[in-house]
């Protein structure tokens, strides 16, 4: 089993990174199994790839497996092979069963965040001029009606946020306004989570729906004001 | 059926107006009216209906069956445009550096080409009529936009068809002296004219995607308007390349299963030896396809947002971590197959360069564990309680495109250290200038390498104009010069290197041979599963914020739903592919057989397409 032991170790190894080292990082939290699951078989493909390289490594490898599968000149190890023929299909099928069983637990979800805005939102542009005043103004309109929420510091961690599944946008986040043209977040403010189209099912999103409250010009202002305290810059073309 | 009522009433007034006279002009006029109705309600049903817009068939549906035959007609017409690029490079090889051999690989594969050209042809044909009748609606349109593209499409065609009865049946007439500078002539118009083949078809397909309308002037300018839409040309390039990607691995393939049924030597290093071609060709291409891929999504994102995030945000951007996948399979394919051939082709190579393998294969594995790393994860309910989202909070960051384009530019240049390893093997430097070269090429990958990570990593803290028009440019440009730096260097230190372990073609194991095979089919899978991302970005138009999809079909298949249609595309095109190989290889079993055979035949072999210059020049 020598040339078998290094490929087990690094698989354990690796899941024990994934499963207990990575979640245990400050700011990291554990991974779902969906994720875990792909870099194991990354990591499985490597091995295999690495071991067939040669002919020798590939004997090397393959060897003990069929051994032990075909038990030839495997001594002692004979209770174990009969406990893999009795446990693997088992496996299988509680594996096949616990996918396939009605369960009281929802669906795990591929939620769509950004989904595509209507035709009517795309391409506009910002009318309200970035002067120091309407981005304090539209900071102003933010303490008051967006921070509970999406935090006074722009990082989705208002008093309010613990409420939320999920929990409201990290504006401070690289990966979240930044990405997006101004057109995109005045669609989201105006229309809110009910506004969200097909495409952004199951349309968890607890935004309300802006435009009863707010004029237009307000939510102009709110978005300057986003992008100057989250420090970021929205998406253009020019 | 209002005007049913009209007529109704009409007789109903009739009734009253004659109410005073006779009964029997009463009764007549009743019996007139009565026998009008009829023909009301046909004249109502033609003025209502109109002319038919869609028509369906049952249990496929039309839908279906055309994203079927398109598919199946593209992937054929990837490959009859793919091989002649591939067959000409081969036979300018020969031509120019006197290899017999790449000029038997190019008619090998020039041979394939009239029975594939044919099929695609015919699967065009199907198409077309499948088109005319199902979205005659939509046909009329597109016709009326690009009727003078129709006739130039089909002035090609016949210019297409006769060079390459020309480029093929030729091939032994035209070997020597001036003839063959006629050939290779002959090969350059052939690729000449596939190329316009190619880009006109792209127009109308992208037109519906990025339509340029003009109300005004001529037919001709109309139609040159809408040809020239914004993602014409990216496509064009995108496709372009792809094609050779496709007629390199699906050479690959080819050879592969050869050599897994070869029984004699001299097959075995043939095959052995096409397949490196074929990987090589196809490894060519796939390092310039993602910067392609990257050019047509910007150019996507910035004709229209909502396209551009229903794509890589929206319902559509799973198919791109399922593109990370493929690609990734790709790459770690070819690379596989590069380092089985320094292993077993290269005789004690194995132990000078396993560790610098298995430094590639652990840098290319985590750079695909970051490309397929999604942004939104798919997560139970309880997952994405702790991580506070779909987003985790650490790994998050690989979700987007700075750290996507920095490993997808990191692959390919491992990727292409792999080529160079493969190179150098089995050869050892005599020039003087030897440990220099070597010094400035490790100092070129290295500063690369790094450069690429930091715009990668900087590109998060600069707007997104920044990183998509300087950042992610730059690292392409980087990569490109150490591709332009370090094979010069490569190719003038092997000059004058000497061979220490000859090359052994037909040694390699039979996984090299499912390698080539797998790669094929992952290129394959890819361009099924784009096709479906480029055409369901128009998500409810056939042309896009223009003419609106009314048929009971507008609305997007299911993720799952689409992989059927993708996969059933894939295997019914490897079938039809494997049934031109091998009607195009039937007569070579033939005269390769032993013993009696032809000679009992009166007019030699069937004419099978493929089939006739041997035949002739063994009369």
């Amino acid at each position: 089993m020598g040339a078998l032991g290094k490929p087990i170790i690094l698989m354990v190894a690796m899941y024990a990174f994934l499963k207990f080292g990575l979640p245990n990082i400050p700011g990291s939290a554990p991974l779902p199994s969906s994720l875990i699951f792909l870099y194991l078989l990354l990591t499985a493909g490597g091995i295999f790839m690495f071991k067939t390289l040669s002919g020798e490594s590939k004997d090397a490898f393959w060897d003990p497996i069929r051994r032990f599968l075909t038990g030839e000149n495997i001594g002692g190890l004979q209770a174990l092979r009969y406990g893999v023929f009795i446990l693997f299909p088992l496996l299988v099928g509680w594996q096949t069963y616990g996918s396939t069983a009605v369960s009281d637990l929802p669906p795990t979800e591929s939620r769509t965040i950004h989904p595509a805005p209507p035709g009517e939102y795309t391409g506009l542009s910002n009318p309200v001029p970035k002067t120091p005043e309407n981005i304090m103004q539209g900071k102003g309109f933010y303490a008051a009606y967006c921070s509970p929420c999406h935090g006074g510091n722009f990082d989705g961690k208002g008093p309010a946020a613990r409420g939320f599944i999920p929990a409201p946008a990290n504006f401070a986040d690289p990966t979240t306004i930044a990405m997006l043209q101004e057109s995109y977040l005045f669609w989201r403010i105006k229309k809110g989570g009910v506004g969200l189209p097909i495409e952004g099912a199951p349309w968890k999103s607890a935004m309300p729906r802006w435009e009863v409250e707010l004029p237009d010009e307000w939510i102009w202002k709110i978005i300057l004001g986003e992008y100057d305290g989250a420090h970021q810059s929205p998406r253009t073309w020019e | 059926m209002s005007v049913i009522q009209q007529g109704v009433s009409i007789v109903q007034r009739a009734l009253r107006a004659v109410g005073s006279h006779d009964g029997w002009l009463a009764g007549l006029l009743l019996m007139a009216g009565w026998l009008a109705l009829p023909s009301l309600g046909i004249a109502a049903e033609g003025t209502t209906a109109g002319p038919t817009e869609y028509r369906d068939i049952p249990y496929v549906g039309s839908r279906n069956l055309v994203w079927i035959v398109a598919q199946l007609h593209l992937l054929l017409a990837g490959f009859v445009l793919g091989v002649p690029m591939f067959a000409w490079l081969c036979e300018v090889i020969a031509w120019r550096g006197g290899e017999k051999r790449y000029d038997k690989l190019a008619k090998e594969f020039t041979k394939l080409l009239t029975s594939a050209y044919s099929t695609t042809a015919l699967f065009g044909g199907i198409l077309l009529f499948l088109l005319v009748a199902f979205y005659p609606k939509l046909m009329n349109y597109l016709t009326d936009v690009f009727f003078p593209s129709f006739l130039l499409y089909c002035f090609l065609f016949l210019l297409e068809t006769a060079t390459l009865y020309l480029y093929w049946y030729g091939w032994d007439a035209m070997q020597d002296g001036r003839k063959k500078t006629l050939h290779v002539f002959l090969g350059f118009l052939l690729n000449f004219f596939a190329l316009f083949i190619m880009i006109i078809p792209n127009a109308w397909a992208t037109f519906q995607s990025s339509p340029v309308v003009i109300a005004d002037g001529t037919a001709f300018e109309r139609a040159w308007a809408a040809t020239w839409n914004p993602t014409w040309w990216p496509i064009n390039i995108h496709r372009l390349i792809a094609n050779v990607v496709l007629g390199g691995y699906i050479c690959g393939a080819y050879a592969g299963v050869r050599y897994l049924s070869v029984k004699s030597p001299e097959e075995r290093e043939h095959y052995d030896w096409m397949g490196y071609v074929g990987n090589f060709i196809g490894v060519f291409g796939l390092l310039a396809l993602p910067f392609a891929g990257y050019w047509l999504m910007r150019e996507i994102y910035q004709y229209n947002q909502q396209m551009g995030i229903t794509l890589m945000g929206g319902f559509l951007s799973w198919l791109f971590i399922l593109q990370a996948m493929l690609i990734g399979v790709l790459f770690l394919g070819s690379n596989y197959y590069f380092w089985l051939g320094i292993t077993y082709r290269i005789p004690g190579s194995e132990g000078k360069y396993r560790r610098a393998m298995l430094m590639m294969l652990v840098s290319l594995l985590l750079c695909l564990a970051v490309w397929m790393t999604p942004h939104s994860l798919v997560a139970s309910i309880e997952e994405a309680q702790k991580m506070g989202g779909a987003h985790h909070p650490l790994l998050g960051v690989l979700g987007v495109m700075s750290a996507k384009m920095t490993v997808s530019n990191l692959m390919i240049l491992i990727t292409f250290m792999s080529f160079v390893m493969y190179w150098r093997a089995g050869k050892q430097d005599t020039a003087g200038w030897a440990k220099l070269a070597k010094a400035v090429m490790g100092a070129v990958l290295v500063l690369a390498s790094i450069a690429v990570i930091v715009l990668g990593v900087w590109g998060y803290f600069v707007p997104a104009i920044v990183r998509i028009n300087y950042f992610s440019t730059s690292q392409v440009l980087i990569v490109i010069f150490v591709i332009l730096t370090i094979t010069p260097l490569t190719a003038l230190l092997l000059k004058s290197a000497k061979t220490t372990t000859e090359m052994v073609w037909g040694s390699m194991p039979p996984r090299a041979g499912y390698s080539l095979v797998l790669n094929a089919i992952m290129v394959i899978l890819l361009m099924t599963l784009m096709g479906y991302a480029r055409s369901s970005s128009r998500v409810h138009w056939h042309v896009y914020g223009v003419m609106r999809d009314t048929s009971p079909y507008a609305y997007s298949p299911a993720l799952g739903s689409a992989s059927f249609i993708m996969a059933f595309c894939t295997f019914s095109f490897c079938l039809i592919v494997a049934f031109i190989f091998w009607v195009a290889t039937m007569g070579d079993k033939y005269k390769a057989a032993p013993g009696p055979g032809k000679g009992e035949l009166p007019h030699g072999i069937p004419a099978m397409a493929g089939g006739a210059p041997e035949e002739r020049s063994q009369r």
